[in-house]
């Protein structure tokens, strides 16, 4: 506390580099990590720059510059769909709503999900108890179910879309940050910052939130990757925003327009390799950091 | 070598044993079964009311005219409109609707479908068969094909065996399961490029096909790539909880042990990895149900089986909202009593809970 | 390395005699045992070059600090070290050497012919089998007993131990830490073997139910022919049941001799020190003057130069730092120490 407030910051700021340092040693040992990252990385990039080198009038359905169902040529690379479009260009466009969808989502429920269990696993007693009965009860609910109910029901909108799946999603990341909670709670320095007379919101905010944080940002980009798969189902059952273009949606249009019985892989088989491509890599990222920040995993890979 | 003098010498009892420790059975031991019976039914019994609740107001209290959402995009009269929500309970007050929701829903009345103007219980009985067959066979061959893959890959962890495997459980695990449906259509059924269309491409059943051998072999082909679809999606999650748990008892000692004893490594792994391993799995492919009723509502609408998960989907394009009530409730309960019964019959399988 | 190549010659000398008659062959002769553990950074070495012989019906101790190697020694009678270990030297049971037989022998071998009483019954039981079901499984597996007799075999073993006939329906959880040990012993001697191994049998237990178990294992072996390695941290614990006892450090045997000797006066400075870390029952001189070893056994895979022991030892010497002496005769009884004073007090 004597101590004057420059040094201490460059401390602090030496054992944060060093932290990121090893962080990124052991991360980089995870092949199937680096790769999901490239590929999220390429992934984010082509989203950020779509506008760039795809003109948005192409992409209207009245401005599609091809054919109908052209197959693949040297000018669509993949062919063109029921309105002349470029399905290159939908596939690399789509690249946007989805990874927007499946980020918010993820997000929505990784909020929800750790603001729930860290009051769970502070506080313990009865409001522990009924929470977790909540989340526990969220946990066995069908949760495409209940995301195409609350898709239905709600108006067509990406919004509708993310509150679908934040909402069905987040009770697996309560138990995962209430039973962090626990096990950070149990260490000696919680007592310390009590017996100090940090209150409940310090202790969570200044001593849990940043323990917990590691397992967080695991959970998230797992849950991305379901989120983008979520997204896709719902718009290809016809639940999702009519008005953008997604993957789940151009392949729902792929169907409506009879692709499937009359053979025009190029108009089904992109988009679906597009999902399964960014859910893998999500995943990959994923189990990698569960790896660097659970030893135990780690040593038996 | 028996000698006993010795075991005379020894106290036979020593205490601290944890649990009971003494005769088996007992008073002690049954108040505690029925307990956790009990605490275990009334939770159940707790979510289901829950279910029941949220459908009601989920579906209704939400924004949308169910009456204005079934005569869209015809001419109809106020009075038309009024009817039609007398027909359908529509126009009594709210906390009525509920009461009548209740008590329908204790005698299995569903209320009636707004598209198909018959009785919902109806549509469920006719359509519930198929969705057991499929979501059945999809699970068990799924479960099967998780625990073996999953036990052989944690034996032979780090291996290019392992490596594979889990490689594919992940890819597959990441492809949208409508997609990987429709990709088989296309491959395997449509009879597009230079594969026969060796499967059907929809339905259960082709039309004319009698006799009970012919109509069975006739069900399992038209089965084929829908359980396909759905093992292929679901079978990796089951695949890397196994992997996980027979890693976690690798190094135990009484793996040692059984070897110590002379067992070949397959028995050390049958007789005593496995069954130490599968604990936590079978919890966790009845935790995972929920996830399978989603993939049978794709998997049904992409191959148009005549189950509950197609009823579902055409449901919800009208919106027909006592039959999507009636499912969402029906699907939720179904999760809900298989964790029941995988609570029931966890303590058969593990003594450690047992007591 | 040379050493080891001088310490084999005279056993290669006796070889020819050894198997001659079988009478004339130990129970158990171990060879110049090396293991060493592959690790990230390199191979690391666990045992040194251990040699020691068991007669029939005789009680070895090896006695030591954790990390000195001992389980690995017990471990690697049965050859069931973990696949990144490589062993070297041999171990011959009954003039069969263990690190040469083909899977299908040594399967036959385990258990039947050396049985081993883990440490911590606790997880060397498996925990969602009947324990009867346990005991049963070697009897099974190598066919000693007709398989309508072994309900009545597992009663007759567990009231050996001391256990009641009902408890073959019990799960280990329904066990205490001593009752369960009493298992692992009933399912040792399942297969009537010539050897047992018992890895830190005690460890874990209070002194009471130690005391008992003791009682136990000994009572069992005296009289039948069965010989025992009884593996133990408490010098104490196996100076009550042994014969001989060898006490290990870093890897190596370094102070071999009758039990009660190297107790009470042991040539080893290391031995010395760990006799003295256990202060004995009834001896006031070692309650008031108890004595700790400073510092901690020497990394295995950075062991320092010359005598493992000197950077702990007492009376290291600038010599000690030079060599790393072999196992030296020290006395009467087939007393032998590894320590240079050893050497200079016999000459």
């Amino acid at each position: 506390m004597s101590a004057p407030a420059p040094s201490r910051r460059a401390l602090l700021w030496a054992r944060r580099r060093a932290a990121w340092g090893e962080f990124a040693r052991t991360y980089a040992q995870n092949r199937a990590g680096l790769f999901g990252l490239a590929a999220l990385a390429a992934a984010a990039l082509t989203a950020l720059c779509a506008p760039l080198f795809i003109d948005a009038g192409e992409l209207a359905v009245t401005g599609g510059p091809g054919g109908r169902f052209e197959p693949p040529s040297g000018e669509f690379w993949l062919g063109t769909d029921a309105f002349g479009r470029s399905v290159l260009a939908m596939v690399l466009w789509g690249a946007r709503i989805s990874l927007t969808v499946g980020f918010l989502a993820a997000f929505v429920s990784v909020a929800l999900g750790t603001v729930i269990g860290i009051i769970a696993g502070h506080f313990g007693g009865w409001p522990s108890d009924v929470l977790m009965r909540v989340t526990d009860w969220f946990l066995v609910l069908p949760s495409l179910v209940v995301a195409v109910a609350l898709a239905a029901v709600l108006e067509r909108s990406t919004l509708t879309i993310i509150v679908a799946i934040g909402v069905t999603a987040w009770p697996a990341t309560a138990r995962v940050v209430r039973a962090q909670t626990l096990s950070v709670e149990a260490r000696p320095f919680i007592e310390r910052a009590r017996a100090l007379g940090g209150g409940h919101l310090h202790v969570m905010k200044r001593h849990v939130l940043p323990n917990v944080m590691p397992v967080v940002l695991a959970q998230t980009t797992l849950l991305v990757a379901e989120a983008i798969v979520m997204e896709s189902t719902l718009s290809f059952l016809g639940l999702g925003d009519p008005s953008t273009i997604s993957w789940g949606g151009i392949l729902q249009d792929a169907r409506s327009a009879g692709a499937i019985s009359s053979g025009i892989w190029w108009y089904m088989v992109p988009p679906g390799l597009a999902i399964a491509l960014v859910a893998l890599s999500f995943t990959l990222c994923g189990r990698a950091l569960e790896g660097v920040f659970n030893p135990r995993l780690r040593e038996r890979r | 070598m028996t000698r006993p003098a010795t075991a005379a010498a020894a106290p036979p009892e020593e205490p601290g044993a944890p649990g009971p420790g003494t005769a088996p059975g007992g008073p002690s031991r049954a108040a505690r079964v029925l307990r956790y019976l009990g605490g275990r039914l009334l939770t159940a019994a707790v979510s289901l009311l829950a279910v029941m609740v949220t459908s009601f107001f989920l579906f209704r209290i939400l924004p949308g005219d169910p009456v204005r959402a079934m005569t869209e995009g015809r001419e109809v009269s106020v009075e038309q409109l009024e009817e039609l929500r007398a027909q359908f309970g529509l126009d009594k007050p709210l906390w009525q609707q509920f009461a009548d929701y209740c008590v329908g829903l204790l005698r299995f009345d569903f209320g009636t479908s707004y598209q198909y103007r018959v009785p919902v219980a109806e549509l469920i009985a006719e359509r519930i068969g198929p969705t057991v067959l499929l979501a059945g066979t999809g699970t068990v061959v799924a479960a099967l094909l998780g625990l073996v893959l999953g036990t052989r890959a944690a034996w032979r962890r780090g291996s290019a065996g392992d490596r594979a495997t889990t490689a594919v459980a992940l890819t597959l695990w990441s492809v949208p399961s409508f997609w990987l449906g429709l990709l088989l259509i296309v491959v395997l059924a449509s009879g597009a490029g230079w594969l026969p269309g060796l499967f059907p491409t929809s339905g259960m059943s082709t039309p004319g096909v009698e006799g009970g051998f012919d109509s069975a072999v006739d069900v399992a082909h038209h089965m084929v790539l829908p359980v396909a679809t759905m093992v292929a999606v679901v079978y990796a999650q089951y695949l890397l909880i196994m992997r996980s748990s027979v890693l976690d008892e690798m190094g135990a000692d009484y793996l040692t042990t059984a070897r110590a004893k002379g067992l070949r490594d397959s028995l050390v792994l049958r007789r005593h990895a496995v069954p130490n391993a599968l604990l936590p799995t079978v919890t966790l492919i009845f935790l995972n149900l929920g996830r399978v009723m989603g993939g049978v509502i794709l998997i049904e609408t992409v191959f148009a089986w005549p189950g509950l998960g197609s009823l579902f989907y055409s449901g919800l394009r009208v919106p027909d909202l006592p039959l999507v009530q009636a499912l969402f409730v029906l699907f939720a309960s179904a999760v809900i009593i298989m964790n029941l019964l995988a609570d029931l019959v966890y303590p058969l399988l593990d003594p450690r809970v047992r007591t | 390395m040379s050493t080891d190549d001088g310490a084999r010659v005279p056993d290669g000398a006796r070889a020819p005699d050894g198997p001659q008659g079988t009478g004339a062959e130990p129970l158990l002769r171990v060879e110049d045992l090396r293991v060493d553990y592959r690790t990230a950074g390199g191979r690391v070495p666990a045992v040194r070059g251990v040699s020691f012989t068991l007669e029939a019906g005789s009680k070895l101790g090896v006695a030591g600090e954790s990390g000195c190697g001992k389980s690995t020694v017990a471990l690697a009678l049965l050859r069931l070290l973990p696949k990144s270990a490589r062993v070297g030297g041999s171990v011959l049971l009954e003039g069969e050497d263990v690190t040469a037989m083909r899977w299908g022998r040594l399967r036959a071998v385990r258990w039947a012919g050396a049985s081993i009483v883990f440490q911590g019954a606790m997880h060397a039981l498996n925990a969602v089998r009947r324990v009867g079901d346990q005991i049963a499984e070697p009897m099974l597996l190598h066919g000693t007993v007709p398989p309508g007799r072994t309900g009545a075999r597992v009663g007759e073993l567990l009231e050996s131990v001391g256990l009641p006939r009902w408890r073959a329906r019990s799960y280990p959880h329904e066990l205490s830490g001593g009752q369960r040990q009493r298992v692992m012993i009933a399912m040792a001697l399942a297969c009537e073997p010539r050897l047992i191994i018992a890895d830190e049998p005690t460890t874990a237990l209070d002194v009471m139910v130690q005391a008992q178990i003791l009682r136990l294992i000994d009572d069992l072996v005296a009289g039948s022919g069965i010989g025992l390695v009884m593996i133990s941290h408490d010098l104490s614990v196996l100076a009550d049941t042994c014969d001989r006892l060898a006490v290990m450090y870093a890897g190596r045997v370094v102070e071999e001799g009758p039990a009660a000797e190297v107790v009470a006066a042991a040539r080893h400075p290391y031995a010395a020190a760990l006799s003295a870390a256990f202060p004995r029952v009834g001896d006031p001189g070692s309650r008031m003057a108890p004595r700790g070893l400073p510092g901690d056994p020497p990394d295995p895979a950075a062991l320092p130069e010359g005598c493992s022991f000197r950077p702990r030892c007492a009376v290291a010497e600038e010599r000690c730092a030079a060599t790393d002496p072999d196992l030296w005769s020290a006395g009467d009884g087939g007393r032998r120490a590894a320590c240079v004073k050893v050497l200079e007090e016999a000459v």
